[in-house]
């Protein structure tokens, strides 16, 4: 590459259209894929196929195929909703859940948007959306959706604080909230010497973010059983899809920040380092939130509420002070 | 008992806390409506008739206090089909095509109770080859039923597994029913006298295999579902129903069972031959939500043992006696008593000697069973109503007839 090339690429106005795409492929691409592991994992878990038919192979674009009929999809606002709100909460959802993809390092030299406090710029990020839920809960004048809403109000409040510790200790450990930093002061198998407490906040941290991102077994704001569909129950169509589309992308991102956080990120033996390697390890933790869901029942909110608060918060502050004292020794 | 405990008034009688019993002391919610600042409303909820948690048409009307359920009222009838008054209107072998609509899961068991309530009335006498291979069908209807609601109740509480490998195995025993009966879900295999046909060859022996499979599969259920920590956290100690009150709504099948009852029909006022058969009638201990599941899958067992000492026994023979072409009881009344697989099953038959019954009264399980929720839910919370309600194992026709 000449130099004139490279430095045409790095303007500015070449290199933030690039990267603003590229990240929103990631966004796009990734939860789909995401989503028809889901199904065929699922599947299979179930003693059953799953999608066949969409794509000719194994049914390989049914998710595309699901996106094609959203679209055509009549868009229902019902008449005693808020139409603003209702129309504009998917998109309180969503975009967060785009802006989280550029803050991930994807690679040594591959971070779309670096900033020195990283972390929490993401963990900010990740909890935008639970407004968008309020939003749609709100808006929506329908009683179940309102439950599932304060249902999703309450849980973010009771598992931000485990989640955002767990984080901490991390960033204690690291002595850096940059993203970038954190991954590079891992070997690929992640933290070690005295880092090997974190695997504690690696529980404590997929524990909490699993209940962000309400997935079974702490599901309970769209409990379908008890809900309807929580504050999804009113959507039709392209808003639908997108709100569904959130979720997919939350269980990517959150992977992704798992892996950044505790598992060595872009990092990983025998091939170089690379994005591929975080893809490796974001699809392994998602079919583990993907194996949740095959196996577990629903908690209850009350039961999460305790879970969180004397079992989750205790020991992510615990995990704090010996990462402190390991620091300082 | 145990219910009580979940409302202890505070000091002065002003404050109430609620404490969920589920026996690990997680759950307490304090509620201070006297002395509270802020003035809520109630919310009434409209929980069907069109709800995912209602198989079908049942409606509960619930008074709600954020999620605490101060108050729960079963509407039922949006699935009356009038089947008393239809009997009327229908003679002795038509009336076996209809019953086994109002309970869609166990029909053989309903045709079995007209059978053998016209059977009474008329004084037959049955083919031994006929009742046992009655008994052999109805075992089977009642591990399929019981299959349906092992599937459907983890559902209820998010686990979505259960129920496909409820209806794997499903799939295996109606393939011998439709082998041997021609249907799938209405099977009419039953006539008054006897069955409408002999058992096609080789029937015994794919029940028999099937037996050892079966017993298998429950083995998987009791550990992904019964071993579960979040399912125990969920049933246990919820909905619990002490033996007195079950008794007092007229609660039968696995619910009393659940509740330490051991009042099984088959055991107390044994029909066919099961007074001939060894079995146990499984009883649980605290009568909540996880001992009634657990029930299903005990009387699952209790019924593979008896179908496989039924095999051994089914002798040759007629299966049907010949009767004239318009079938008529005799004057009277006859009262009959069974086991369904969703609880205590009676048919009360009152005759004019007439093509017809003058009158077919019904006593459905689901109907007592459900009589109990307004007990049951009062003070729960939302989710646990989802749970109580599905662990009630009815079928809204069942209910609503």
């Amino acid at each position: 590459m000449t130099d004139t090339v490279r430095d045409w690429l790095s303007h500015y106005w070449v290199l933030m259209p690039a990267k603003a795409l590229a990240v929103l492929g990631v966004f796009l691409v990734f939860p789909l894929i995401v989503g028809y592991m889901e199904h065929k994992a699922m599947a299979h878990m179930q003693a059953r196929l799953g999608p066949m038919e969409a794509g000719r192979f194994h049914g390989v674009l049914q998710l595309v195929a699901d996106g094609i009929k959203f679209v055509q999809k009549e868009s229902i606002i019902p008449r005693a909703a808020d139409k603003w709100v209702f129309a504009l909460a998917p998109a309180v959802a969503m975009v967060p859940g785009i802006l989280l993809f550029g803050f991930i390092p994807y690679g040594p030299d591959l971070v779309p948007i670096r900033s020195d406090v990283g972390l929490f710029v993401t963990l900010a990020l990740s909890s935008v959306s639970v407004i968008g839920v309020l939003m749609a809960a709100w808006s929506s004048a329908n009683k179940y959706s309102l439950i599932g809403g304060i249902r999703a109000a309450a849980q973010l409040i009771a598992y931000e604080l485990p989640l955002v510790l767990a984080a901490a200790a991390v960033a204690m450990q690291a002595g850096s909230a940059d993203l970038a930093v954190i991954v590079e002061r891992q070997g690929w198998w992640g933290w070690s010497g005295w880092g090997l407490l974190l695997l504690v906040g690696f529980f404590v941290y997929g524990t909490a973010a699993l209940a962000e991102l309400t997935r079974p077994p702490f599901d309970m704001p769209v409990a379908d059983s008890e809900l309807v569909f929580g504050h999804l129950t009113e959507y039709t169509g392209l808003r639908f899809a997108f709100f569904l589309l959130t979720e997919y992308a939350g269980i990517v991102s959150q992977s992704a920040i798992a892996a950044t956080l505790f598992l060595g990120g872009y990092q990983g033996p025998f091939l170089p380092d690379g994005p591929w390697w975080l893809a490796v390890k974001v699809f392994a933790l998602s079919f583990v939130v993907i194996w949740f869901r095959a196996t577990y029942p629903r908690l209850r909110e009350d039961q999460l509420q305790l879970f969180a608060w004397i079992r989750l918060v205790p020991v992510a502050l615990l995990l704090i002070l010996l990462v402190g004292f390991t620091k300082v020794v | 008992m145990a219910t009580d405990q979940r409302l202890v008034t505070g000091a002065g009688g002003q404050a109430a806390a609620f404490q969920a019993a589920d026996g690990t002391g997680i759950g307490i919610i304090i509620r201070d409506k006297a002395d509270r600042e802020l003035h809520t409303q109630d919310m009434t909820l409209n929980v069907g008739p069109q709800h995912p948690a209602t198989h079908g048409v049942l409606r509960v009307l619930v008074t709600l206090d954020g999620e605490m359920i101060e108050s729960a009222e079963p509407v039922i009838g949006y699935m009356h089909r009038a089947f008393e008054k239809l009997a009327e209107y229908r003679d002795y072998r038509q009336i076996i095509a209809l019953v086994n609509r109002h309970d869609w899961v166990s029909s053989i068991c309903n045709e079995l109770g007209v059978a053998l309530v016209v059977e009474k009335q008329m004084g037959l006498e049955v083919p031994e080859r006929a009742t046992w291979i009655r008994m052999l069908m109805s075992e089977w209807t009642r591990v399929l039923n019981h299959l349906m609601f092992v599937g459907s109740y983890p559902l209820e509480l998010g686990a979505i597994t259960p129920m496909f490998y409820a209806f794997r195995e499903r799939e295996e025993i109606q393939a011998l029913m439709e082998w041997i009966t021609g249907g799938r879900l209405h099977l009419t295999y039953c006539r008054v006298g006897g069955l409408k046909q002999d058992l096609p060859r080789g029937a015994i022996d794919l029940s028999r295999s099937l037996v050892p499979r079966m017993r298998e599969r429950l083995k998987e259920y009791e550990t992904l579902v019964l071993g579960n920590e979040i399912f125990a956290a969920r049933t246990k100690g919820i909905g619990v129903l002490p033996a007195d009150v079950a008794c007092s709504y007229g609660v039968s099948g696995a619910l009393l069972q659940a509740s330490g009852v051991p009042e099984d029909v088959r055991k107390t006022e044994p029909y066919l031959f099961y007074d001939q058969v060894e079995f146990d009638v499984p009883t649980g201990r605290n009568g909540d939500c996880y001992d009634r599941f657990a029930m299903l899958i005990a009387r699952m067992k209790e019924s593979l043992k008896i179908i496989e000492q039924v095999h051994d026994r089914i002798p040759p023979g007629p299966v049907n006696v010949k009767l004239p072409k318009v079938v008529r009881a005799p004057e009277g009344h006859a009262y009959v008593r069974a086991e369904n697989p969703l609880g205590q099953l009676a048919y009360y038959m009152v005759s004019h000697n007439e093509k017809t019954p003058w009158r077919f009264k019904m006593r459905t399980p689901s109907f007592n069973n459900v009589s109990a929720l307004p007990y049951l839910l009062k003070g729960t919370l939302l989710p646990d109503m989802i749970a109580v309600m599905g662990s009630m194992f009815f079928i809204v026709g069942d209910i609503d007839r």
